[in-house]
């Protein structure tokens, strides 16, 4: 009688017991370890033959920028690629993972994949996870049906926009497209515009800095314009150099030999079966 | 006797004295910026209540002395009480009848140390507010936060504004813009704002002060547009999905 | 209606950092001018630094509404001097004023982190370290705000002063030119641009040497 809540069979689902867990920790002061967030500004558009995506290349750690030159747009599909906001961990993993299974099943039907096969297994996988793989996503892509543009939120809601904006700077980058976005734009004036919306999230959002990738995605095509603009040299940089001195002094050049090892042995009594 | 009193919602001699701990009824952005002959600024006419627009005829800048404009927004009772608080000012400033008058320096540094020291008496002001004037030639352009921050520039936003209007701003100003491209450009930054702000809405005054004095425009509403394709029918771009 | 903002905070941190270095006969005293909240700027030209007599210069980082009060005060505070001894206040005095006027909000405290730098009585130059509720210390250099966790290694390596606990006690001043001090400074802090994301957009130094008082500025990353 007592034993037979064991006896029923495990539910499905999954267990958020760990989440639980952690919240109580942080509750009573125990503050999980920082994780790297891409502080972000990505974006995307549909321009008259396709997609253009676009991301900036900080990568911080609170305060602390702890990457100057990070890659946020991600392979997905030779014609799909998507850009990741949110902690670094997961946006790498879960585009990695859906990236597998794309060619995977490319593998079994032989054609190319669609931009919609991409959008459901990502939203499927953070919806599971309710919202505590905390990726927010810019997908884009190319396919049979045409180009598509999806923003994928970490509960795993979705959109489909003309122009998509994510991440801290998603504000400073939505206030250029939705003053200049028209459609129809040429390959020229998207690239343009998509610089355009990622500069304003490098220069007025801290979370966002450094340089801008583009990714241009057409029927059959795709180009990859890694650090397109380079907007922020140092600014100064001392005609002397430094000199740094080393200061840990060798206390001993003599190498003491380790001692002979001792050999065990063998006898005593056997070991018990 | 003292329960009865808190019975009827009034604070009796031993409650706990109450201050604003959140804001009722606001107002959002106020974007402004200095032009070739003095600042122009411009904010909607909405008076949310949390998130039902429950006015919609909120005026939220106003001029002040003879040199200056005064924008705001949060929380609009306490705005009308500053607003008081600045007409006892220049009152006695024009009592004393020396040819003096305040300026907008002067105001903004006034302001300054009133939202400050309401912070420090853990009573906030739940305002952002804007100061704009021109004295004597000198354009001024300023910005005080609920708990006392400020500064100066040669455009400020409040709210939402320093988000969606300032990069904007950063990108497209310059210093001789004329009166046309002011107007435009901030119309540009109150139509993002209508976009992309939920508690934004489309009806809104710009304000004009320079040397001659302040002129409000009546209410008027933005050109809006709504008819990219991709929005007519948003599932055919991801059909196969849910 | 529902509590939006339950959670209102008097304080706030506006970012930014603060380097001083003194040297035999001059002091250099310098800081940026990017003032943030949150992750967006809210402008990109507010100087931190506030000249508080002839030879002392205060410059802050923390809660701009703090520190603006605090300048004011201790403006005031000077003003009254004035007027009493008919002299300038000397940088020490005025490093011992701004402990005690921080001190005297320990329970509420001003939420501002400041490096004092100036010249002392016999015109070597002088630098003071703060916490944010007066405690203090004279130093050869010093950094304060949210880059210092950056620069203050930089420069512990390449001024590394003699121990204060030395018997007898040594001069903390630096061993550098006016112009090598200087260019340190502006190394340190297109470092700590690089990778503290509340220090940019640029960089104004103020350097005290007995011909008077001199600014520059450096323009620094934007982004």
């Amino acid at each position: 009688m007592a034993n037979s809540a064991i006896d029923v069979p495990p539910r499905g689902g999954f267990s958020f017991d760990l989440c639980r867990r952690n919240e109580m920790l942080t509750k009573k002061g125990v503050n999980p370890p920082s994780f790297r967030k891409t502080g972000t500004t990505i974006v995307g558009l549909i321009f008259q033959d396709g997609v253009i995506l676009g991301a900036d290349t900080r990568a911080t750690e609170g305060p602390i920028v702890c990457d100057k030159n990070c890659e946020k747009i991600h392979y997905m599909a030779p014609n799909i690629y998507c850009c990741g906001a949110g902690t670094a961990a997961d946006t790498e993993a879960v585009t990695d993972m859906v990236s597998s299974q794309l060619q995977l099943h490319r593998y079994h039907t032989g054609r190319e994949s669609r931009v919609v096969t991409a959008l459901t297994l990502l939203k499927k996988h953070l919806f599971n996870y309710q919202g505590y793989v905390q990726a927010a996503l810019v997908l884009g892509g190319v396919d049979c049906t045409g180009p598509h543009l999806h923003t994928i939120y970490p509960h795993g809601s979705t959109d489909t926009l003309p122009f998509a904006t994510m991440g801290s700077g998603s504000l400073a980058a939505m206030a250029i497209f939705e003053s200049k976005y028209k459609e129809g734009l040429t390959r020229d004036e998207g690239i343009q515009l998509v610089v355009e919306a990622i500069c304003s999230g490098i220069f007025n959002d801290l979370g966002s800095g450094s340089n801008v990738d583009v990714c241009v995605i057409t029927k059959g095509h795709k180009e990859y314009l890694r650090n397109h603009l380079l907007p922020n040299p140092r600014t100064f940089v001392s005609s002397k150099g430094y000199s740094f001195a080393k200061k840990t002094e060798v206390l001993l050049t003599k190498i003491t030999p380790l001692k002979e090892k001792v050999e065990v042995i063998e006898g005593g009594d056997a070991m018990e079966e | 006797m003292e329960s009865n009193q808190a019975k009827h919602g009034l604070v009796g001699p031993n409650d706990p004295i109450q201050r604003t701990q959140y804001p009722y009824v606001t107002g959002t952005s106020v974007v402004a910026l200095k032009y070739k002959d003095g600042i122009l600024m411009a904010a909607d006419m909405g008076g949310s209540y949390g998130s039902t627009l429950r006015y919609k005829g909120v005026e939220r800048m106003k001029p002040i002395g003879k040199h200056s404009l005064l924008g705001a927004s949060g929380e609009i009772s306490d705005f009308q009480e500053i607003l008081r608080y600045l007409d006892e000012l220049i009152l006695y400033d024009n009592m004393w009848d020396d040819g003096n008058s305040l300026g907008p320096k002067e105001l903004h540094s006034y302001l300054t140390r009133v939202m400050y020291n309401r912070r420090n008496k853990f009573d906030p002001l739940w305002n952002s507010l804007v100061l704009g004037g021109v004295k004597n030639g000198q354009k001024y352009l300023g910005m005080v936060s609920m708990i006392g921050v400020n500064f100066e520039d040669d455009h400020v936003a409040t709210g939402f504004g320093n988000h969606l209007a300032r990069p904007i701003l950063r990108d497209e100003w310059h210093e001789n813009l004329s009166y046309e491209d002011g107007v435009k450009l901030l119309e540009k930054c109150m139509r993002v704002l209508l976009y992309r702000d939920r508690s934004a809405v489309n009806k809104l005054q710009i304000a004009k002060i320079t040397e001659e004095g302040v002129t409000i425009s009546q209410p008027y509403s933005l050109k809006t547009f709504w008819g990219f394709s991709a929005f007519e029918n948003p599932t055919v771009g991801a059909e196969g999905s849910w | 209606m529902t509590k939006q903002h339950a959670n209102w905070s008097p304080y706030d941190n506006n970012g930014g950092s603060c380097v001083a270095i003194a040297g035999a006969d001059y002091c250099v005293i310098a800081a940026d001018t990017r003032m943030s909240t949150g992750y967006s700027i809210l402008t990109r030209d507010y100087s931190k630094i506030c000249k508080l007599a002839d030879k002392c210069v205060m410059a802050s980082s923390g809660f701009q509404a703090d520190v603006k009060a605090l300048q004011k005060l201790l403006a005031a505070r000077h003003l009254i001097y004035q007027h009493q001894h008919n002299k300038q206040m000397s940088c020490p005095a005025m490093a011992q004023l701004l402990s005690n006027t921080l001190y005297y909000k320990r329970f509420f405290p001003y939420y501002s982190f400041n490096v004092v730098g100036g010249l002392d009585n016999e015109g070597k130059g002088c630098v003071y370290t703060y916490d944010a509720v007066g405690s203090y210390e004279r130093v050869g250099y010093s950094s304060q705000g949210s880059g210092s966790t950056l620069i203050m290694p930089f420069l512990d390596n390449q001024l590394k002063s003699p121990s204060p606990l030395l018997l007898p006690a040594q001069d903390a001043v630096t061993p550098l030119s006016e112009a090598e001090a200087v260019d340190l400074v502006k190394t340190c802090f297109a470092s700590a641009t690089e990778r503290d994301i509340y220090t940019g957009d640029k960089l104004e130094i103020v350097v005290l040497n007995k011909d008077g008082i001199c600014r520059e500025y450096m323009e620094l990353r934007k982004d």
